[in-house]
């Protein structure tokens, strides 16, 4: 008998709601919850965690990234102007880095600048520096692509109309094509801090004092202590406080700029 | 003694096979306003172009009040500070007010400080008819506004001559009397001017020469009473009356 297609309609979406409902009930009594309670929510584990989770791990999770950062944004704007340059050997030399580092794994980065170059070449750095470069270095591969798509957003008519008022090019670059570069790549620069957030856990690489502990390391070290998950949990709970604010900053960002050139538009149509 | 502030002669330009300028030849004397009228494709943006080097001309040559901008040793970025332009998108940086559009280039090219180019910006504000908007954004005007906040910007650097690329083209009907208000001040005040534009009405009561382009050749120039009045050629003839009743279609 053929179903009208409200009745259709019903029985799919009533199909779905019951196929939720299932898979719900079956994890929670196939679930051993008195378990899961024991690794996971053990008060006493997580009380053992505090301070030291806020005030080490989580700022120097923080000064890790933001040394990488500051230290990724800076290399990938020098390697974005390369990549545009009328110079041949440059764009050569950007397009090698960017694929090099955009390719490799963080981690071997990480090893390879924590105990292949004082190696190689008897420098040693201390740990901020370590962080700072090798952070930077695979951050700014990804950031010289998005800085360059931003550059090249920009509409033409903005570089004509600098260079018609007698502004040389590099004049006309620095002061009106990248600020308007930049307000264009804020929500795909958040979500490049976003991952240099939590890339920051490969520190652990490069063997940590204890007041160097960022995040992972510190609930390693938990869990390694009290034999309970819980540390693991409260780790993954304090990466959520930095990267969920950032996540909405992007989607602000992004609506903001939106509305900003809708309404620009609707001004001009 | 003439006064030639623009002299072009045996200009030539193509983007790649297409050959845009076959050979143009033009003199600008100070204080006159030349349109440049013709159909699209005609080539007569890009010969606006080439007068600021926005395009590179493949030959011929090009004297902007004494310098030659076709000259590769020439400054080119101090040749342009004299010559201002106005472009059919407004082009306004976007990210700045309208007062630090005005400023920007006095203070980074001119070297002026802060307190003479906001007084020269606010004084090329007054011309426009825009005082008041110096806190606006680019985006919070009308395309009439935006037009008339280029022609400022474009003044304050003192330009010697100005170039306007289609300045009316992309406005709204009933934006386009306040930009051509700023433009007929601007030719009563002896300011030398080249004009691409469609504007019929205005090229008949504001240029001292019409230029009629067709083909990436200038067909017929002369004062506006003969090339838009009495045209000679039949190219022209047929532009005119298409432009002016463009309502009739003709076989």
């Amino acid at each position: 008998m053929a179903m009208s297609r409200r009745k259709r309609a019903q029985a799919f979406r009533g199909a779905q709601y019951a196929l939720l409902v299932i898979v719900i009930l079956v994890l929670a009594f196939v679930a051993d919850w008195g378990e899961i309670q024991r690794a996971f929510f053990n008060v006493d584990a997580a009380r053992a965690q505090f301070p030291g989770v806020i005030t080490t791990a989580l700022v120097n999770t923080i000064v890790y990234t933001a040394l990488g950062f500051a230290f990724g944004l800076a290399v990938g704007l020098v390697l974005a102007l390369m990549k545009l340059s009328s110079v041949g050997p440059y764009r050569w030399i950007a397009t090698v880095y960017i694929e090099f580092f955009r390719g490799v794994p963080a981690l071997l980065v990480f090893i390879t600048l924590g105990f292949g170059v004082p190696l190689a070449f008897g420098l040693k750095f201390d740990i901020y520096s370590t962080v700072m470069l090798s952070l930077g270095l695979v951050g700014s591969a990804y950031i010289a692509e998005t800085i360059r798509a931003g550059i090249q957003a920009v509409p033409a008519g903005q570089r004509e109309a600098a260079r018609s008022l007698g502004m040389s090019q590099g004049r006309a670059m620095v002061s009106i094509v990248i600020p308007q570069a930049f307000r264009i790549i804020l929500p795909p620069l958040t979500n490049e801090l976003i991952l240099l957030t939590k890339d920051s856990s490969l520190v652990y690489l490069l063997g940590l004092a204890r007041d160097e502990y960022e995040l992972t390391k510190f609930g390693r070290e938990g869990l390694n202590a009290t034999g309970s998950l819980t540390p693991i949990l409260l780790a993954g709970l304090c990466y959520l406080i930095i990267t969920i604010p950032l996540g909405y900053l992007s989607r602000y960002l992004e609506r903001r700029t939106g509305r900003k050139s809708e309404r620009g538009l609707e001004v001009e149509a | 003694m003439t006064d030639t502030i623009v002299s072009v002669s045996g200009l030539h330009k193509a983007f790649g096979k297409l050959e845009v300028l076959k050979g143009i030849d033009l003199e600008v004397q100070r204080g006159q306003v030349v349109c440049i009228i013709g159909p699209s494709g005609s080539g007569k943006s890009t010969l606006l172009r080439c007068v600021n080097l926005l395009e590179e001309p493949n030959s011929g040559s090009i004297t902007v009040n004494g310098f030659e901008v076709t000259d590769p040793d020439i400054d080119i970025d101090r040749a342009r500070r004299g010559i201002g332009m106005v472009f059919q998108s407004f082009n306004l940086f976007s990210h700045l007010p309208v007062l630090d559009n005005l400023t920007i280039a006095q203070r980074k090219v001119l070297k002026r400080d802060k307190a003479e180019a906001e007084k020269v910006a606010l004084e090329n504000l007054r011309k426009v008819g825009l005082t008041g908007k110096e806190r606006s954004l680019p985006t919070q005007l009308s395309g009439g506004q935006q037009q008339r906040v280029a022609i400022a910007r474009a003044l304050s650097m003192d330009p010697d001559v100005m170039l306007f690329d289609e300045p009316t083209s992309a406005l709204d009907p009933e934006l386009v009397g306040d930009v051509l208000a700023v433009m007929r001040q601007l030719a009563r005040d002896g300011m030398t001017m080249l004009v691409v534009t469609h504007e019929m009405q205005f090229a008949r009561e504001v240029a001292d020469v019409v230029l009629f382009m067709d083909g990436g050749v200038v067909v017929e120039q002369g004062p506006p009473s003969r090339v838009i009045g009495d045209p000679q050629h039949e190219r022209t003839q047929t532009f005119l009356s298409r432009v002016l009743n463009p309502a009739h279609v003709d076989e």
